[in-house]
């Protein structure tokens, strides 16, 4: 499709009504998983992804074992069903990637040395995808490890920022990144340390700046959002309890 | 009790002497490790919400064979690293050809660590009046990280309980807990230890698990 045949921007509003520097909404749900030993499930606008945390446990097979350290799995899998036209199942090129990418993201806040000759896996299922996935993976992929009771630096938030029109957006969507004219992921711990950037498209470096800037800010926000999800859960928690004990007293 | 709910990466003080358990200083200020429950006192501890058990030395805990070498027990200890019970620490001197005599594949003991390498090759013993293989009773799994608060300060907690439901308990750090006693003190063992596992993170535990305790036996009598 020729780009100048949409218009990205009606009113100098996006076409989902967001402002350029205005993030999708987004749903954080801790410990949806049972048999895991952390779980989250996250939506951002149109993604939703489920990521479970196994661990540490023991390596198999042996020979991937480190002596003075945990080692960390990270699988992103899109299910066939997340996109519009059926995605083969399995494995490919970009999820390999995908994976490398956001194992390296997480892996400088983990204490792998805490846990030596045993591995962390994580297990990001993308259920339905709208650009952004592997940001959103990235997220939920930190609360679960959280939820796992694994010790962690910090947390990580990743988010994503754009370019249409000329003009940097933030959290891109499906049309935008499609149509757009770059895309730029970051990962990043609340005080500012990045451990994820990746570019497609074209930027100035003015531009550049502008975008991670942007992107930055979102990661704050998405940080505060994940903390949230964290610190309710243990109220929830605390809830349940205090109904039961007024049900003992009658 | 200061007491609050924290996130990895959390700014606990400025002052890097009160760095605890479950924290890190970083330029001086103490951070959170973990996602738990934050104990403000002179040391500031976080106690996690989760996590795997990992064996130190002298935790006792409950273990069950699962392989025999040539001198050795490997024991899984509900952790992501296997015990190893050698023939040596067995109270009997025994042959090597005999091992599965004494302890065979399944067999569950009261076990304690007496040494963890940094490649974290675990080692038991089970030189100890205490310690032994456990042959009548039932034995359950809490989460490892409720372990503290059912022992409680000193002790209090367990002792109270033992004497109170009439049973022999032994508490495995691992988080495996073995009972022993009459079928219905049991039973009452096994419900008062799980309010104390789901209540874990809940302030005035010990009077609440006394007022159960009475409540639960003036119902029986």
């Amino acid at each position: 499709m020729d780009e100048s045949d949409i218009s990205f921007f009606k009113d100098g509003l996006r076409l989902d009504g967001r402002r350029a520097d205005q993030l999708r909404p987004i749903k954080i749900e801790v410990g949806v998983l049972a048999r895991a030993d952390g779980s989250c499930y996250i939506e951002m606008g149109g993604n939703k992804v489920i990521a479970a945390v196994y661990g540490p446990r023991e390596v198999h097979p042996r020979h991937l074992q480190e002596i003075t350290r945990a080692i960390v799995r990270y699988r992103y899998n899109m299910a066939s069903f997340s996109v519009e036209e059926r995605k083969r199942p399995g494995p490919d090129r970009r999820s390999h990637e995908l994976s490398k990418v956001s194992r390296e993201a997480l892996e400088p806040v983990i204490l792998t040395s805490f846990f030596p000759r045993s591995v962390i896996d994580v297990f990001v299922e993308v259920l339905q995808a709208d650009a952004g996935t592997r940001t959103a993976g990235i997220n939920a992929a930190a609360v679960a490890l959280a939820d796992a009771g694994i010790p962690m630096k910090s947390m990580i938030s990743s988010c994503a920022a754009g370019k249409v029109e000329d003009t940097i957006v933030l959290d891109p969507m499906k049309e935008e990144d499609n149509f757009g004219q770059a895309d730029l992921p970051i990962a990043m711990t609340p005080n500012g340390d990045i451990t994820l950037m990746q570019m497609d498209g074209n930027l100035t470096p003015d531009e550049f700046h502008g975008a991670v800037e942007m992107a930055m800010k979102g990661a704050r926000d998405i940080y505060e959002l994940q903390r949230k999800a964290l610190v309710d859960k243990y109220s929830k928690m605390v809830e349940k309890t205090g109904q039961e004990e007024v049900h003992a007293c009658d | 009790m200061d007491r609050k709910v924290v996130v990895p990466g959390d700014l606990l003080s400025e002052d890097a002497k009160r760095s605890g358990e479950g924290t890190y200083v970083r330029n001086g200020s103490v951070y959170s490790l973990l996602y738990g429950l934050a104990n403000f006192r002179d040391k500031i501890n976080v106690i996690p919400l989760a996590g795997k058990y990992v064996p130190g030395p002298g935790d006792n805990v409950i273990g069950v064979v699962k392989d025999i070498t040539f001198s050795n027990w490997i024991v899984d200890i509900n952790s992501p690293y296997d015990g190893l019970l050698h023939i040596s620490e067995f109270p009997k001197r025994i042959e090597s050809d005999e091992m599965s005599k004494h302890l065979r594949i399944g067999s569950s003991i009261m076990t304690r660590v007496t040494d963890v390498d940094p490649t974290m090759k675990v080692e038991l013993t089970l030189n100890d009046r205490k310690l032994g293989q456990i042959k009548a009773g039932q034995v359950i799994e809490i989460s490892h990280t409720r372990v503290p608060r059912l022992i409680g300060k000193g002790g209090s907690m367990i002792s109270m309980l033992k004497k109170e439901v009439n049973c022999n308990i032994f508490v495995g750090q691992n988080g495996r807990i073995w009972i022993n006693g009459g079928a219905e003190d049991m039973d009452l063992a096994l419900k008062t230890i799980t309010l104390i596992e789901k209540e874990a993170h809940t302030n005035g535990l010990t009077d609440r698990v006394v007022d159960f305790l009475k409540m639960e036996k003036g119902a029986r009598s």
